[in-house]
């Protein structure tokens, strides 16, 4: 079951993984209507949202950038991540392999209504770029006290 | 910021990253070979270097590594293209490859493996000498 580190030919489950992303290309994911905005299968980097009563949480999947060649915007309520990954080789090599993303790359989602594009933090650790915003403060859950 | 933090783990339901046990991910590589040794580049992201396992057995190189994200502990989650927080992939080495020598490096989720080959099978300049 493993790939020999040198050979790629008759690698058995890459093939397999190819021929599901082309079939997912050609007739869609199974399931309902997807976002208008939403990306095909397989498109770099995955992200996750997740969300709490105090806001959300986006975590980007992106390993090895340049922290400084990352550009997040927030126009209305659209949060568009854009860089890009340059492509490493070491010198006077041939490559076996070449999985990794590289070049340019741009992921967009819409975030909730409630939510305040001022309040946004970011930071990137092992990889993972971190995004956090705060709904604002009237959609905010908030304990109401019984008066004696 | 929250301070009630909990850290994304495969033996748990986690929305940064909702792990089904079933599935495990598998990290892109990309390989190089030059006249020295193998190079192999994954990218592994939200790993941290404690959790990262390199393994050499038989001949057999291992990778596996687990996410670790910290997260509001009420978090749910809304969209996820990573559901599960393994890593592994595996990949059979040659015999002409100095497995003592294997030397990793992790930066940013990167995980740099170079495996340099046996000084017996490096290639040698042959000097010819004049008659």
């Amino acid at each position: 079951m493993f790939g020999s580190i040198t050979n790629w030919e008759n690698d058995l489950f890459d093939q397999f993984d190819r021929l599901r992303r082309e079939m997912e290309d050609v007739w869609g994911s199974p399931g309902g209507p997807a976002s208008i905005r939403a990306s095909a299968s397989g498109s770099y980097p995955a992200i996750n949202v997740g969300a709490s009563a105090e806001g959300i949480d986006v975590y980007v999947f992106a390993a090895g950038l340049d922290r400084d060649k990352i550009d997040i915007s927030v126009q209305q309520n659209l949060l568009s991540i854009s860089g890009e990954c340059m492509p490493t080789q070491p010198e006077k090599s041939s490559a076996h392999r070449k999985e990794r993303f590289s070049g340019p790359f741009r992921r967009s989602l819409s975030l909730p209504e409630d939510i305040d594009p001022d309040s946004a933090t970011a930071s990137y650790r092992n990889g993972v770029l971190h995004l956090g915003f705060k709904r604002k403060a009237e959609a905010r859950p908030r304990k109401i006290q019984i008066n004696q | 910021m929250t301070t009630d933090k909990r850290v994304a783990r495969q033996d748990e339901q986690s929305p940064a990253a909702p792990a089904d046990p079933k599935v495990i991910l598998r990290p892109a590589v990309d390989i190089f070979e030059n006249d020295h040794s193998i190079c192999l580049f994954a990218n592994l992201p939200g790993v941290p270097e404690g959790g990262l396992h390199l393994e050499v057995d038989d001949k057999t190189l291992t990778i596996q590594g687990d996410i670790e994200i910290e997260m509001p502990a009420d978090m749910e989650s809304l969209y996820a293209d990573v559901r599960s927080t393994r890593y592994r992939r595996a990949f059979t080495l040659s015999s002409e490859l100095d497995t003592a020598k294997i030397a990793a490096t992790l930066k940013d989720g990167v995980l740099e493996v170079t495996i340099p080959k046996r000084e017996e099978v490096l290639p040698r300049r042959i000097e010819i000498t004049a008659g």
